[in-house]
């Protein structure tokens, strides 16, 4: 069972993501990032809905763990959401809209074929190794997407505070979350650490959001050229 | 083989995208004077110096924290940190690395002179709510 330390971040977390929303509608910036806040609502249902299978269930129980990597993999989607409506901002100037959702809806599924194939061949609980390797794989999309995006906003020269904030954010958390999965598959027998890092990195993103609403106003601006690592 | 690629991507992206991140903090902080008061207390007369940066800290530590700008300390504490030892370790190979870690290392010191007066104008107001209470 888990111990008063996963507790006490699974709170935090829950807390940390309700605050998001609060501070999204005190900003009244709810509907303008509907795709962050959906994502932070869906990650807070989540953290509930765990709570209560795990209360009935137990933590070695088949319904937990189900319910673990299809919660995972529904959350890693709405995250893929999340950044796709970054996209739109980003690129809104350019009327690209339609072209960001026809391409995120393509890379999607394409990122589910891909994960289908890697496993297809695995026999015993097929559906729960998919849905471990779709969520594996949707985190190495999101960080590529997230360096594009970012590449987008230094080149179309984006100024928007806020925006920059979320994106660079999302850039981080995405990395950590990636970088996770990838030291797992290197070193298995440090399973322990693996398991609960993501716990530790799951609070960063909401702390970051909800600084991006309380520190910057919609109008708030920044030289994009200032943030590169190489100035421009 | 894949995952240790995934690895080194996922590593170089965090570097770069955490290096912008903090950026973007003291970004925000750099267009905002520092009055003269704080200058006195900081000993910061023009441009900021790196060298300053864990004295800075120390004096904010000793005003009550604002809950708004404890993440961003940290996040800023940790990039100091890490140009530092950016400086020490890959300085005597790459110079011109040297010059722009001591230019980011006075941006963070003077994004911590900013928090700081910020966070004497919050004591200041709580001081005063407690006296007209």
């Amino acid at each position: 069972m888990p111990g008063p330390f996963d507790y006490s971040i699974w709170i935090l977390c829950i807390l940390l993501e309700a605050s998001v929303v609060v501070c999204s509608l005190l900003r009244r910036s709810f509907r303008r990032y509907f795709t962050l806040n959906l994502y932070m609502l869906a990650s807070l249902a989540t953290g509930v809905g765990r709570y209560v299978v795990l209360a009935r269930s137990g933590l070695n129980s088949d319904e937990y763990t189900y319910f673990y990597y299809y919660s995972d993999a529904i959350l890693t989607i709405c995250l893929y959401f999340a950044l796709m409506g970054l996209y739109s901002f980003v690129l809104e100037e350019l009327g690209a809209a339609t072209y960001v959702r026809t391409f995120s809806m393509l890379l999607l599924a394409g990122t589910a074929l891909f994960s289908y194939g890697v496993i297809h061949q695995s026999e015993n609980r097929m559906l729960t190794l998919y849905v471990f390797e779709l969520s594996q794989n949707l985190y190495f999309v999101g960080l590529v997407l997230t360096y594009l995006l970012w590449g987008a906003v230094l080149k179309l020269r984006e100024t928007r505070a806020r925006v920059i904030q979320f994106i660079l954010s999302l850039g981080v958390y995405f990395s950590l979350y990636a970088a996770n999965y990838a030291l797992d598959n290197i070193y298995p027998n440090l399973n322990y650490i693996w398991v609960h890092l993501p716990q530790l990195i799951s609070t960063l993103l909401p702390i970051a959001w909800c600084f991006a609403f309380l520190r910057f106003s919609e109008d708030a601006r920044l030289a994009p050229a200032r943030l590169a690592v190489i100035p421009r | 083989m894949m995952p240790a690629i995934i690895l080194v991507v996922s590593l170089a992206a965090l570097l770069q995208f955490f290096v912008s991140y903090c950026r973007s903090i003291i970004a925000a902080s750099v267009k905002q004077p520092l009055s003269a008061e704080v200058r006195d207390v900081t000993g910061i007369s023009r441009a900021a110096s790196g060298e300053d940066f864990l004295r800075v800290v120390q004096l904010l530590q000793l005003c009550p924290a604002r809950p708004q700008d404890r993440g961003e300390i940290r996040a800023v504490d940790a990039y100091f940190r890490l140009l530092s030892f950016l400086q020490s370790a890959l300085g005597r190979i790459v110079p011109a690395l040297v010059s722009w870690t001591d230019a980011e290392r006075g941006q963070c010191t003077y994004f911590a002179a900013v928090t700081l007066e910020r966070r004497i104008a919050f004591s200041r107001d709580l001081l005063a709510q407690q006296m007209s209470t």
